[in-house]
């Protein structure tokens, strides 16, 4: 009745008496790191800039201020940003496009060393983006699995140390149970292949804020697809201390004639939060997705109000 | 375009104006967890039939909405009751008396110290529990078997009555026993659901506030624990919890993992742990169950080393390491909402129990749950002992119980110093007994 112990590849396997299958109790190579870089990120106080457009997103960006939208034109707007003195104070970490990960500023210094140098943890957009989803009422689903793992790898080589992958879900489309299941098995798949590949994966399934229906709906719909979310990451073996949320708040619809207050805001979202997400995640990093500047800022502040166990 | 009502599993349903409705595509390819989709699709269209779904019907594909209204959160009109009672059983510093053994179990029991199993001396055992004094100051909940539930002390007043005034809510253990899986490998699965509705109100209407349903899944053998073992066990506490709230009674969710005779780790039984809480957790979310009105009832993380008899002779974990596995399996698998984790202390000696949940209070002081007790032996074996069945013996087993909740109350709100009142006790195993507890 030997204990048979099997290293592989920095997964630890503890198997018993002959008949017994072996266990599997994970022990990723990049654990520690994970862990590390995730509470980096969600430090108190500072937050995620998004910076990950792509560049045919960018370029309606800079055409809207009569900029032409080449590849040096992009460079320089992103420069602009990755150096701008102390924004390490408030930001500790910013998601970058592919093409900005390989950038360097005008006197040849990397993007990514720039950015650390300010405390500032670079991440990779790695999804492939949204595609209609067959046999639904016009909703759609995320791409980008294939071949993930390499690429992960070569971010990780580039610098990255963080992911996001954005996936949607529509109110007004249904939503049916194939888009809530596909985006969740998506962002359970991505999120397994970024740990592995030493990344934090910023876990974002947003429920648009687009529709008419009321707050009770949002916290419903947000509920269910957190529900599924969290499903499928346990199933795939995720490690919850290693990754971020990137959830919507629980808001009205944008079109809703019932509008809600920060107060109001910050009730529903936390009990979504508190009915669907387990301690053990270090951070959750809010998307605006539609909401203004000054909205989305209140309800924040709203909802730190009181302590919570993220 | 006009609304369709769906009553029916949705695979492939006519209906009889123009649109088709369509569920999972069986050519799905994406998607290799197919079969316990569509299990899941069917779980989600059992709740559908109680809801009703209104689908627009658009020509060409439509697909019903993820999700009907949660009647549960919506509507349910004991929600705020829930939350209370369970915030009220949860509070830091206090615990739960399980009491509930059945008239067989409890029978083994009082013949343990010789006393005959008689339905006089099993209502003697209960009042020497109930009304020990003072035992309201450390017991926040007492769960009873169904015969319990509507006994009177000597002076004729109810148990119930005895125990909320002592601020001890009653709970009422609701399953009918565990019955044995097909398969050979001794799974087992809990029933009850047959008629609960029925049985809750009833047992509300005599003033139970609480229930409990034990799910026992086995893990260290050959194949254990199978999927089909996982989610059987993990359904009937969904439909369990749902049944309970929809009757005004906070369920205790109580997902077992007991440790079979075999060789393994700590972080083995974390594992299993986990997979298990998370199958119940989904499914207490696709049921509609409002986690803010439950109480959860796990083990504790242990290792078990050797064979027969199994885990008595095993070295004992350090209380550090008990608490440091078991936080992070909770933190990895349970959400805030639930105001309570009230750990069982079967495979701990009574000290050993205190000590370990004085651990987890060290570990996680600021938890968003209580980490706190359930405990039946690790209060009554001592107290059984001391009393063995004498009149003269009554006060000092009173003492005794009083004690062992003191060091356990302070335990769950981090305060315990120590001694322990009964240092040095042997570890009390969980055997996995089938028949039915309902008898």
């Amino acid at each position: 009745m030997a204990l048979m112990m099997k290293q592989s590849a920095g997964l630890k396997a503890v198997s018993a008496a002959r008949s017994r299958k072996s266990v599997v109790v994970r022990a990723g190579k990049y654990d520690e790191e994970l862990v590390k870089t995730a509470h980096t990120v969600a430090s108190k106080g500072r937050g995620i800039l998004a910076m990950d457009e792509s560049n045919a997103t960018c370029g309606k960006r800079l055409d809207s201020i009569g900029v032409e939208n080449t590849e040096e034109n992009r460079r320089a707007y992103r420069e602009l940003l990755c150096t701008t003195p102390g924004l390490g104070q408030f930001i500790s970490g910013a998601i970058l496009f592919e093409e900005t990960l390989y950038q360097s500023t005008k006197d040849g210094r990397k993007f990514v060393d720039a950015m650390k140098a300010e405390n500032i943890v670079p991440g990779i957009k790695v999804d492939k983006g949204l595609v209609p989803l067959a046999n639904t009422n016009g909703e759609s689903w995320c791409m980008g699995l294939d071949g993930l793992d390499k690429r992960c790898a070569e971010y990780y080589k580039a610098g990255a140390r963080f992911a996001k992958w954005r996936s949607v879900v529509s109110i007004p489309h249904g939503p049916s149970i194939i888009a809530a299941r596909d985006c969740a098995y998506g962002l359970a798949r991505y999120a397994a292949i970024a740990q592995n590949a030493g990344l934090v994966p910023i876990v974002e399934p947003e429920v648009l804020l687009d529709g008419e229906h009321d707050i009770d709906r949002c916290l419903e719909v947000q509920e269910a697809v957190w529900a599924e979310t969290f499903k499928y990451m346990a199933d795939n073996k995720v490690l919850f201390e290693g990754i971020l949320l990137k959830p919507a708040m629980v808001t009205p619809g944008a079109d809703c004639p019932n509008r809600a207050g920060p107060a109001k805001v910050a009730e529903y979202t936390l009990k979504m939060l508190r009915r669907r997400v387990p301690p053990a995640v270090p951070g959750i990093m809010f998307l605006s997705g539609g909401q203004s500047e000054l909205e989305s800022t209140l309800n924040l502040n709203a909802m730190n109000q009181q302590p919570n166990p993220w | 375009t006009h609304s369709v009502h769906l009553y029916a599993p949705i695979l492939l349903v006519h209906i009889a104006s123009r649109c088709v409705i369509s569920g999972l595509s069986s050519s799905d390819k994406r998607h290799p967890n197919r079969a316990r989709t569509v299990t899941m699709q069917a779980q989600m269209q059992f709740q559908s039939a109680r809801t009703v779904s209104c689908v627009r019907a658009t020509r060409g594909r439509a697909q019903p909405k993820v999700l009907c209204r949660a009647f549960n959160s919506m509507e349910s009109p004991f929600a705020e009751e829930l939350k209370k009672n369970a915030a009220y059983i949860a509070q830091k510093g206090k615990g739960i008396l399980a009491s509930d053994e059945s008239n067989a179990t409890t029978g083994k029991r009082l013949q343990s110290v010789g006393v005959d199993n008689t339905e006089e001396n099993r209502r003697d055992w209960r009042e020497l529990l109930y009304t020990a004094p003072g035992l309201g100051q450390y017991v926040s909940g007492a769960i009873m078997f169904e015969e319990t539930l509507y006994q009177k002390a000597r002076d004729g007043s109810q148990f119930v009555d005895i125990l909320l005034a002592q601020g001890i809510y009653p709970g009422i253990k609701v399953d009918t026993g565990l019955q044995v899986l097909p398969g050979g490998k001794g799974e087992t699965t809990t029933q009850g659901l047959d008629n609960l509705a029925d049985r809750c109100k009833a047992y509300r209407k005599q003033g139970a506030k609480f229930a409990k349903w034990r799910a026992v899944i086995k893990i260290g053998e050959a194949g254990c624990p199978s999927t089909t073992a996982i989610l059987e066990n993990a359904h009937g506490l969904a439909r369990y919890a749902q049944i309970c709230q929809e009757n005004g009674l906070v369920p205790i969710v109580e997902p077992e993992v007991t440790l079979g005779p075999g060789d393994y780790s700590i972080d083995e039984t974390a594992f299993w742990s986990e997979r298990v809480y998370s199958h119940v957790m989904r499914l207490l979310n696709e049921y509609g169950v409002i986690l803010e009105g439950i109480l959860l009832k796990p083990n504790m993380c242990l290792p078990a080393r050797g064979h027969a008899p199994p885990g008595l002779d095993a070295p004992v974990a350090s209380p550090e390491e008990v608490a440091r596995v078991t936080v992070r399996t909770m933190m990895r698998s349970i959400p805030p909402a639930v105001p309570g984790i009230h750990f069982l202390s079967g495979g701990m000696s009574e000290e050993e129990a205190t000590l370990n949940l004085q651990a987890l209070n060290d570990e996680a002081p600021n938890a968003p749950w209580a980490l706190t007790f359930s405990y039946g032996r690790a209060l009554q074996a001592t107290t059984l002992k001391t009393w063995a069945g004498k009149e003269s013996n009554w006060a000092a087993a009173q003492d005794i119980l009083v004690k062992l909740a003191k060091a356990n109350s302070e335990a769950a709100a981090g305060k315990f110093k120590g001694p322990h009142p009964v240092p040095g006790g042997g570890r009390i195993l969980q055997a996995l007994r089938t028949g039915g507890s309902g008898k």
